[in-house]
């Protein structure tokens, strides 16, 4: 409680730093909120009723901290099939059933159902959910009002609406066009203009001013009406009392029906998945790298849809755009999103009668612009990027969302995606016997060293299960090490690699660090880093498809001006001498990084324990540094690690005079004694000691040297590298030294 | 000494190929117990079972292996389950099976029936071999439960004859015991320390039954703890999979009822796929 003042005071200080990028943000809000309802079918002033709803009810309740809401461009599918089933009253029971379901779904801390579609499906809807706003809209903004049966036919029609541009008869038509494809023409622009001053303003607002001001030199200078036809002008923008006065009475009739709670589901299912995509996004977006609470945030916005479907709202939802104009014009918290919906109460309030004199085909460009940028061509060529498959699993949502209807869509998506998985893997009970099974471990490592954390998977990881992964990533401070081990695990697929991702950037901005390792031996079909990855027995024919890793690994190289070669290498004679790989049989090494002049060499092996032990095999990160004298053999070990068993070979510590520290804290064990102990000079000892605890062995004519028997990640990979070439640079002074003596 | 002692060694044995090995390993660890080994055969009694079972056993003659033949008719369940109880078997020692391409071992249904039913100690050999494995690493549960002393306790003593070098107590702290759900930073914090708290008493906890188990047992092993967090019964097993333990020590599960077959707890995830060789303790 004593905290509480404090925090007070520091939110009444941030909310004066709130209140520009609240108005920015209005700017964007007030034409998108119009447009979007009217794509939605609903009166245009439902747009601002729920963005102004969203604004305060989220601002209060919600639990994320620079996101704005308001109606959101996902949606606008689902509401037009809502408006035209269930007449706008029905439409709006819907709105209100889905924002109740939104906070059961908050209560129950399913939050986070779309973790369980999979990444291309939801890129699929998304893409469709852009081509069903681009069709409808694009007619309206070429002043070509027409009605069609399906989504499809919208589409086709386009090529039609363009040719008709060039045939107007009727000038207010044509103006109607001209204003449409100026504004679209400004849509797209926008960003290739760098003018501070013009930047100022966002491009949506620029188009209500610019037709704003158009429209009052026909009426001012010209002294002639507006020549655009006034059906293909703004309409129904009421006053604030008429607003009140004409408050829907949603109409629960169809409370019974399939066909409501058909509605219901999609609009609830988009909403929340439009929502998580945005608050994730935003939280990367964040300066203070705060953590969403996300249950909190569905809760708030459920909340925010019922008060929105009473007044005769749209579903209120976290949107992207928006948010992002906030943090980059300096929103800081929640009081961004609370005056975003001030200022448009103000437009309305002041300005409501000069919004009739937008035309709607300007409106209209920046849905068309919207619904562009969620089914660009780029977007298919990305997915066509990872891997034939997301293509195929994109592609088949798409067209069944557009044909279909959303929920049969992406369930569709679901359903490919399972099916290429198991043809895939050419094995189809898989999936299914492990799917109910834990399959991740984790644990802290070291229990001295704070932070450091390790995770296991086994099995496979893929959009059914990543859940499980993903509650026990989102249980570690971002500020934390983390190696996250897949060398137990035999399919990763494309949801896991793309947010394991989006946690990988997380951990890096907030100070951590998360780590994949034993991914580098996956076959997969693309070259993409978030390929689908599975255990392939052919050789790799794509050689050059790094996994993050791997790619790091090649950087560091050129860092530390080594060579890296990333293919399996069975030729290990080099090894054979160590005593440690005595009871074990190499399999290979890969990922060497190499110094061609002096032999210095990091791998990673893999190697199993002896031909009859059925253990699976383990894989390791080492390093071999060749010696240019011959040195006595040993092994130098961390006291009390006797696992690896020398001492079964009969040989004993070795203890050296003087130093009882690095006795005690070493185990040091080796045939010739005496060679051994001229060998450990002070300065030597002196370096083990005053540096991390490696296993170090010698085979008289070079080092191996390793940390753990596991893959290291890129942070202990690097930390090893500095270690090995220090090593080097030490016996170097020392055989220097000794040559000396010699002579 | 709250630990068992395993003076009578049973062994169901069917002829497969995997009859050799099986026999190998049950007669290492009678001699290692110093324990009696009784070799039931479900099935008739014949001359040539006899010479075969006979021969094997041979050849462990000069270690003075103390061993008898047993043939019983009847359901194999039943009947091993009714020798447990009127020989006093103290271990019953039963092979898992290698699932097809993958590396994963699981019991047959018979072995699993018998794992739930036992009244004895049971050890589950994922590999049987001929020639010896050493065993280096035992990993054993420290759950908190009543059963875990007795069970640490053991773990000790199949250690000390068996030779061990290091034993691993884990752990395991279930998300229902840290009780504070993760949603934002705060909670994140705020759990991160309750984690820390727990670790810590469990750890404590862990060690006073270590510090009970007698000097003689524990001079040679090195023993550290681990807390792990996440799902009883499972973590566990991947996590001696994951530090390649020659040895998985458990507590028998407290009930085996209908409903254990469709929710899966505890014990059952290691029965699903056994991670290494297992020690059910009972």
């Amino acid at each position: 409680m004593k905290q509480k003042e404090p925090k007070i005071q520091a939110f009444f200080k941030s909310i004066s730093k709130n209140i520009f990028p609240g108005f920015v943000v209005s700017l964007i809000a007030l034409p998108l909120g119009l447009g979007l309802a009217m794509a939605s079918e609903a009166p245009p002033i439902a747009g601002i009723i729920t963005a102004i709803i969203g604004g305060t009810v989220v601002a209060i309740f919600g639990g994320s901290h620079i996101t704005i809401t308001g109606p959101g461009n996902g949606l606008v599918g689902v509401m037009l099939v809502a408006v035209t089933t269930l007449t706008h009253n029905g439409a709006y029971a819907a709105v209100i059933c889905s924002g109740g379901l939104l906070l059961l779904l908050g209560f129950l801390r399913l939050g986070r159902i779309s973790d369980f579609f999979p990444a291309s499906a939801i890129q699929g809807m998304l893409a469709a959910i852009g081509l069903i706003i681009l069709g409808k809209q694009f007619h309206i903004m070429l002043g070509n009002k027409i009605k069609c049966d399906s989504n499809i036919d919208y589409l086709l029609e386009i090529p039609n609406s363009i040719i008709n541009v060039f045939h107007m008869q009727d000038t207010g038509l044509l103006y109607a066009a001209l204003a449409g494809i100026l504004s679209l023409c400004i849509m797209i622009f926008y960003p290739k203009i760098r003018n501070k001053y013009f930047q100022l303003i966002p491009a949506p607002m620029w188009i209500v001013l610019i037709s704003i001001a158009v429209s009052y030199y026909f009426e001012l200078v010209l002294e002639q009406p507006h020549p655009i036809h006034t059906e293909y002008m703004l309409s129904g923008i009421p006053a604030v009392s008429q607003i009140i006065a004409d408050m829907p009475t949603p109409d629960f009739s169809h409370l019974t029906g399939f066909l409501f709670w058909d509605n219901v589901i999609a609009l609830t299912l988009i909403a929340s998945i439009e929502s998580l995509l945005s608050i994730k996004a935003v939280d990367k977006l964040d300066p203070q790298k705060r953590r969403s609470n996300i249950n909190k945030d569905i809760k708030a916005l459920g909340l925010a849809t019922v008060v929105s479907g009473f007044l005769g709202g749209l579903n209120v939802v976290t949107v992207i755009a928006r948010s992002s104009v906030n943090v980059n014009n300096g929103g800081t918290n929640r009081a961004a999103n609370f005056f975003h919906a001030l200022f448009l109460i103000i437009f309305i309030w002041l300005f409501g009668t000069q919004l009739t004199r937008i035309p709607l085909p300007a409106l209209m460009a920046i849905l068309v612009f919207t619904g562009y940028k969620l089914a660009a061509p780029v977007k298919i060529k990305e997915t066509l990027l990872i891997g034939w498959e997301q293509f195929v699993i994109f592609m088949v949502t798409l067209v069944a969302t557009l044909t279909i209807g959303l929920i049969s869509g992406i369930l569709l998506g679901v359903l490919v995606t399972l099916i290429m998985h198991m043809v895939i893997k050419r094995n189809h009970k898989y999936f299914f016997r492990f799917l109910l099974v834990p399959n991740v471990l984790m644990f802290k490592e070291d229990e001295k060293e704070e932070h450091s954390y390790f995770i296991s998977v086994k099995h496979y990881c893929t959009f059914l299960n990543f859940y499980k992964l993903k509650n026990k990533l989102e249980a570690i401070p971002e500020t934390s090490d983390v190696v996250l081990d897949f060398s137990m695990c035999s399919f990763v697929d494309h949801t896991t690699m793309d947010s394991l991702n989006n946690f990988q950037e997380l951990f890096d901005k907030k100070g951590g660090n998360l780590d994949m390792v034993g991914l580098d031996n996956y076959g997969s079909d693309s070259a993409h880093p978030f390929a689908l990855r599975r255990v392939i027995n052919v050789p790799n024919v794509l050689q050059n498809n790094f996994t993050k890793r791997q790619a790091k690994l090649k950087e560091i190289a050129t860092q530390f001006s080594l060579e890296y070669f990333a293919a399996k290498r069975k030729e290990v004679s080099f090894l054979e001498n160590f005593k440690y790989f005595r009871t074990k049989n190499i399999n290979c090494i890969y990922n060497q990084l190499y110094n061609s002049k002096t032999g210095f060499l990091l791998f990673d092996i893999s190697y199993s324990e002896g031909e009859f032990i059925a253990k699976e095999g383990i894989k390791s990160t080492m390093i071999y540094i060749p010696l240019e004298n011959e040195i006595p053999k040993f092994v130098l070990e961390k006291e009390g690690f006797l696992e690896r068993l020398y001492s079964v070979t009969g040989s004993k510590d070795i203890d050296i005079e003087d130093h009882t520290d690095f006795s005690k804290r070493f185990y040091l064990t080796g045939k010739n004694k005496d060679m051994i102990k001229e060998f450990f000079t002070d300065e030597l000892i002196l370096f083990f000691e005053s540096n991390p605890y490696y296993h170090i062995e010698s085979d008289k004519h070079g080092l191996l040297i390793f940390n753990r028997e596991r893959l290291a990640g890129i942070k202990e990979l690097k930390a090893m590298l500095d270690f090995g070439k220090r090593l080097k640079v030490k016996l170097k002074e020392i055989h220097k030294f000794e040559f000396v003596l010699q002579h | 000494m709250n630990t068992a002692c395993f003076t009578t060694i049973g062994i169901g044995v069917a002829f497969s190929p995997n009859l050799k090995a099986n026999l190998y390993e049950a007669a290492r660890l009678a001699i290692a117990f110093k324990a009696r080994l009784l070799v039931i055969h479900v099935g008739n009694q014949t001359t040539e079972k006899d010479k075969i079972l006979k021969e094997i056993l041979t050849h462990f003659s000069q270690e003075q292996l103390d061993y008898k033949i047993i043939y019983e008719l009847g359901d194999p369940v039943a009947v091993i389950l009714h020798s447990i109880i009127t020989k006093k078997i103290d271990l019953l020692v039963l092979g898992a099976l290698k699932r097809e391409k993958l590396v994963t071992f699981y019991l047959g249904s018979i072995a699993r029936k018998i794992t739930r039913k036992a009244s004895c100690a049971v050890l589950l050999l994922i590999k049987p071999s001929v020639n010896r494995v050493p065993c280096k690493h035992i990993v054993v549960n420290g759950l908190h439960s009543p059963k875990t002393e007795k069970t640490i306790h053991t773990s000790f003593y199949v250690g000390h004859y068996l030779g061990a070098k290091k034993l691993t107590v884990a752990e395991e702290i279930s998300q229902q015991k840290v009780q504070v759900k993760v949603n934002d930073d705060k909670s994140l914090r705020k759990a991160t320390i309750v984690k820390e708290r727990l670790r810590l008493r469990e750890d404590s906890r862990v060690k006073k039954i270590v510090e009970d188990v007698p000097a003689s047992f524990k001079h040679k092993i090195k023993v550290t703890t681990q807390s792990i967090f996440g799902r009883s019964g499972y973590s566990i097993g991947h996590y001696a999979q994951f530090v390649r333990a020659d040895l998985l020590v458990m507590n028998a599960s407290d009930t085996a009822s209908f409903w254990d077959r469709f929710f899966t707890h505890d014990l059952e995830y290691i029965l699903i796929e056994l991670p290494t060789d297992v020690l059910i303790v009972r």
